[in-house]
């Protein structure tokens, strides 16, 4: 399955039975260079919505949002040691955690990558 | 006036590239009748008669400087290098404005790194920020920030701290319905705060040397904070004393707050002064205030700039460590002067002659009649247990000119226990001529 | 004739201009400069003090026995240090300033002498009352002069700072709101989203949560969409006027009988008090609590950072829960209520919200702002800011010709430009404001408030001159047309004569380096 997307930037990505979750490319670029990456320690569980990481560049603070309901079964240490992989490659290896998902249908609401693209670029 | 230099030709030529015909077209906005409003207030003076004006004002003070002078309790008199002042007064750090254009304000940006690494050297800490309002502001900051690391809602306030830091700390907990525990004041410092921690406690806060003049050892507080995942902060009022009292960093603390006005800042009636903030570096993103940090500039000369700015206020918004905006630029500046021509070397012997004056001084008191020293240890401050309500007697030796020492109903109004202790400080400013006028007067004084 | 073969050419030939690095690095004037820790000897000191007596210690067996790692200069070497550092700085005192919302207007050195007269600057907080009444003077005289300029019947003196001051200020209308009951349930504050970051964040530190009031067309508070967002919920509004837009807020009045009707209270952040200090009274709009920034209206050094002042004016209803200290006359003399209880004994309805500092405030800055309104006076503070008014005015009409206004119509005391006019030219808003600083000024308020794309912010304040004006002016207009014409590549490069180039603070940010350490080799001895 290929990403979806949510209003506030972050994908959702399917892998085997987990989902992996970062924020776009679009969102990457414009955030500008990023300096900081907090992630939610594995175990924890959060609901659609809720914060649960935070990026930020120089001049701005973001909060991430959880795309999907689920426990976090893994955090990429990688990002936090180097924040400016998150500007390198935010679909690819610069991914923020896995979450085992609670619901998979709660993804059927977010938009796919058309849709996103048209999204973005209005915003 | 003066101030103003606009004419009246210049102002009739301006309204006309405005395109406008009177001053008050531009307040068109403002609602009709609130335009021109009456005011009960004189008309503009001279240099002359403001200077007289408000040196009678002045006059009526006695200053610190003026005779035997005693006072201490979160401010003291120190002796402040002519140097100091001169540099606070040059223009270009008096007139800036916060840094945020460093490529024009690598000057105060350059004192500020300076500062905070003098700051987190004295503390015995890893990291400082550009400072706070001051001390009493910073121990407030400091609980705020210790919940935000804890995640726990209960601050433990010892019964040494000041009771003024406790009041502000508690106003500011209070904001957050987080329960608040003051100590009662014990004036011989052998409270026992560490068993008072417990699982819900955020933090432990406790001043050293305390309001009485006690020397702590936090180590065993610090130990029974981390066990239980509190955090212990320690508050110093009298920075001098970090040249001879052990760091608050080598006991364990967790965040160092301090009254930084000894060193460098004047008595000023209580302000402006300069809060020093210093923890470790884990902790540095959930400190509040400025932070400025090394970097290079576009040719890869080193320079300085503004640093970590998304905890702050101006970026996080509502999701801002504090709501502070400024910091105590240019008071953190003289500290930072005085503190370069001290050296550890300087910093050393003024806390020594400092430790030297209490001694003298306390022995001097300590053998009156009836008076009593209650510390067991102290730096340069101290507190005496007098026979009687000391207010009086305190009042009674300031119609005479001698600035006795801090009454304790002064700090506890709503504690009798405290009304016949009367906390003394001495510095490097005190001689021996003071000590015996202040002796001789208070043999009197009862 | 006596020849003098010293003869030495005194005329300046033309040379080819040359940008060859020196030897040291200097440039003239521009000396770099170490830090004090590459500088100073660690076993030196800057000072002579005598020799203290080998006495016993009473220092309880907590002697500091380990190293501080701090150096000592001497007296030259430190005097030279911190005045090259200085010299590295803009300010005032060298030219326009005009960053918007910052009010940087002339410091008389006036107010410097009286703040440094033994009898304000060596005075201990805790002197005696007996002892003090020319300070206790000092501040009741100010609290005077605010009250009347404000139309305000109270004022809290303790606040540091600005932020301090909104602090006090919406910590009143919690202590209000928990007297009527109504703490737990009206949590809400609205602010528009022009406000300054301090309004938003205060308001959490009060415990309340906050939404945005949207602005309207013409960059003032849109009226009707804040009557839908007031309910039962609400504790109060933070409102800037002038707003941080540079506009009176037309509607003040309406605003302020909206969230009064709705149980509400109004608080007015008084950051852009010069506009109107003198002409209108802020309590004749309604307002329950407003700051003041001494630092800013009343010309005290803003020190590049601080120490601020921020005095608060309440209302009647918001008067009973003002903190304490503050002072009062009885009986021809000053007196302090230092506690909650005193307060409460002092007005039978005061419920102090508490103590927000250690003594009475900025003291240091109470004096200095006393000698500028004693100075000003009535007439001279209302002249201050018609001149203010009308110097913002003047630029904002003498550069709509190459730069965008944000609003149509006049101004009040700041001028806001957007982007517009940079459009395709490659330059933003930091690039143009970093080549002002090659024109010798310091950069307008830039990227703020954030409702305007590429904001540009220009408060002038007073104290410019129309010479002054015309030649920024001049400068800003030369610069629009060089970004309209292609050069962008000098504003990416901008500054060049700067004592730094544009700094790296991705690099800071993400390795922060927030302290002086040895140098490696050093350490591992």
């Amino acid at each position: 399955m290929t990403a979806r997307y949510t209003k506030d930037h972050e994908y959702a990505r399917a892998d085997g039975d987990v989902y992996v979750i970062g924020i776009s490319k679009h969102a990457a670029e414009q955030l500008g260079d990023v300096v900081f990456v907090e992630l939610p320690e594995t175990g924890k569980t959060f609901k659609k919505g809720d914060d649960m990481a935070v990026v930020e560049s120089v001049k701005a603070a973001s909060d991430v949002y959880a795309p999907i309901s689920g426990e976090i079964v893994e955090a990429n240490a990688a990002i936090v040691d180097e924040p400016a992989k998150v500007n390198e490659d935010p679909e690819g290896a610069a991914w923020f955690v896995k979450i085992k998902a609670a619901d998979a249908s709660e993804l059927d609401g977010l938009m796919d990558e058309a849709a996103y693209a048209a999204y973005a670029a209005e915003s | 006036m003066r101030y103003l230099p606009l004419n009246a030709a210049d102002r009739r030529q301006m309204l006309d590239v405005i395109g406008a015909g009177a001053i008050d077209d531009l307040f068109a906005d403002v609602p009709a009748k609130s335009l021109n409003a009456d005011f009960d207030l004189p008309d503009h003076l001279g240099e002359l008669e403001v200077e007289r004006a408000l040196g009678r004002m002045a006059a009526k003070n006695q200053a610190a400087g003026a005779g035997p002078f005693f006072l201490g309790c979160g401010a003291y008199k120190h002796h402040i290098p002519a140097t100091v002042d001169h540099i606070i007064q040059r223009s270009e750090f008096l007139t800036a404005y916060t840094p945020y254009q460093p490529e024009i304000a690598q000057g105060t940006l350059q004192y500020l790194f300076e500062f905070q690494t003098q700051v987190a050297a004295l503390a015995g800490m890893e990291v400082a920020n550009a400072s706070m309002y001051d001390g009493s502001t910073g121990c407030a900051e400091a609980a705020l920030m210790a919940r935000r690391v804890a995640r726990r809602r209960k601050a433990i306030l010892s019964g040494g701290l000041h009771p003024h830091y406790a009041a502000v700390t508690r106003t500011n907990l209070e904001l957050h319905n987080d329960e608040v525990v003051i100590a009662p004041p014990d004036p011989t410092g052998a409270e026992d705060i560490a068993a008072m921690i417990d699982d819900e406690t955020a933090c432990v806060i406790v001043q050293n040397p305390d309001v009485f003049g006690n020397i702590r050892d936090l180590a065993p507080i610090a130990e029974a904070a981390q066990e239980k995942g509190a955090l212990l902060v320690a508050v110093v009022t009298e920075a001098i004393s970090f040249g001879a009292v052990k760091s608050p960093g080598e006991m364990g603390a967790d965040i160092v707050v301090a009254e930084g006005q000894s060193i460098g800042n004047p008595l000023g009636f209580g302000g402006p002064y300069v809060g020093l903030f210093a923890t470790r570096q884990k902790y540095v993103r959930q400190m509040p205030g400025r932070l400025c940090g090394e970097t290079t500039d576009a040719e890869g000369k080193r320079g300085f700039v503004l640093t970590l700015s998304t905890r702050e206020q101006h970026i996080r918004r509502d999701k801002a460590t504090s709501n502070i905006c400024t910091n105590s630029g240019l008071c953190s500046l003289a500290f930072t002067v005085h503190m370069s021509l001290l050296g550890e070397a300087g910093l050393r012997r003024l806390a020594m002659l400092n430790h030297e004056a209490a001694c003298k001084t306390a022995d001097a008191l300590g053998a009156v009649p009836g008076v009593e020293v209650v510390n067991q240890s102290y730096f340069n401050e101290f507190t005496l247990r007098l026979p009687t309500n000391v207010e009086k007697v305190a009042n009674a030796l300031a119609d005479q000119g001698v600035l006795a020492g801090v009454p304790g109903g002064r700090l506890w109004p709503d504690d009798p226990d405290t009304e016949n202790l009367l906390i003394v400080a001495a510095t490097e400013c005190v001689t021996d001529a003071d000590i015996e006028t202040f002796e001789t007067k208070l043999r009197e004084a009862f | 004739m006596a020849m003098n073969a010293q003869g030495r050419q005194t005329r300046a030939d033309a040379f080819a201009a040359t940008d060859a690095p020196t030897f040291t690095g200097n440039k003239a004037l521009q000396i770099e400069e170490d830090l004090i820790f590459e500088i100073g000897d660690f076993a030196g000191t800057g000072v002579d003090l005598p020799e203290p007596a080998a006495k016993e210690s009473r220092l309880g067996d907590m002697e500091r026995t380990s190293a501080i790692g701090l150096p000592g200069l001497s007296e030259p070497e430190t005097m030279r240090h911190y005045v090259r550092l200085s010299q590295k700085n803009y300010a005032i005192d060298m030219g326009p300033f005009p960053l918007g919302s910052c009010t940087m207007k002339h410091n008389p050195r006036l107010n410097e002498k009286i703040a440094r007269l033994p009898g304000f600057a060596d005075l201990h907080p805790l002197t005696p009352e007996a002892q003090c009444q020319g300070a206790l003077e000092v501040i009741y005289a100010l609290e005077t002069w605010l009250k009347e300029l404000t139309g305000m019947p109270a004022v809290a003196m303790s606040p540091k700072a600005g932020a301090h001051g909104e602090l006090c200020g919406m910590m009143s209308i919690r202590a209000a709101l928990e007297a009527r009951g109504e703490a737990a349930t009206r949590t809400r504050v609205l602010a528009p989203e022009s406000a300054h970051g301090t309004n938003p964040a205060t308001a959490v530190q009060c415990g309340f949560t906050v939404d945005e009031i949207p602005a309207d067309k013409t960059g003032r508070v849109d009226l009707a969409a804040l009557k839908d967002m007031l309910g039962p919920d609400v504790a109060g509004i933070m409102v800037t006027n002038p707003n941080t837009c540079g506009l009176f807020e037309r509607d003040i009045r309406a605003i302020a009988d909206a969230v009064h009707e709705a149980g509400g209270y109004f608080y007015c952040d008084g950051a852009n008090f010069n506009a109107i200090a003198g002409k209108v009274k802020p309590g004749d709009l309604g307002v329950d609590a407003m700051h003041i920034n001494l630092h800013k209206t009343f010309s005290t050094p803003h020190g590049g950072g601080g120490p601020g002042s921020g005095p608060t004016v309440l209302s009647e209803a918001l008067a009973p829960f003002a903190p304490v200290p503050y002072v009062v006359l009885e009986d021809g003399a000053y007196a302090l209520v230092e506690t909650r209880r005193a307060a409460k004994e002092e007005g039978e309805s005061a419920k102090s919200l508490g103590r927000l500092t250690a003594f009475h405030g900025q003291m240091g800055m109470f004096t200095r702002a006393l000698a500028y309104m004693m100075s000003h006076g009535l007439d001279g503070i209302a002249q201050a800011a018609e001149d203010a008014v009308l110097n913002a005015n003047y630029v904002l009409a003498r550069l709509k010709s190459e730069m965008t206004p944000a609003f149509d119509g006049y101004c009040m005391h700041e001028a806001l430009f957007n982007d517009r006019f940079l459009k395709d030219t490659g330059v933003e808003t930091i690039d143009f404001a970093k080549a002002m600083i090659d024109e010798g000024y310091h950069p307008m308020t830039m990227y703020f408030p954030l409702v305007v794309h590429g904001a540009m912010l220009i408060e002038p304040t007073e104290s410019e001159s129309k010479r002054e004006l015309d030649q920024f002016c001049d400068a800003l207009l030369s610069l629009a047309r060089r970004a309209k014409a292609g050069e962008a590549d000098v504003f990416k490069a901008a500054p060049v004569h700067a004592p730094r180039r544009r700094l790296d603070e991705t690099a800071a940010a993400r390795k922060p380096v927030l302290r002086w350490t040895p140098p490696v080799a050093e350490a591992a001895e």
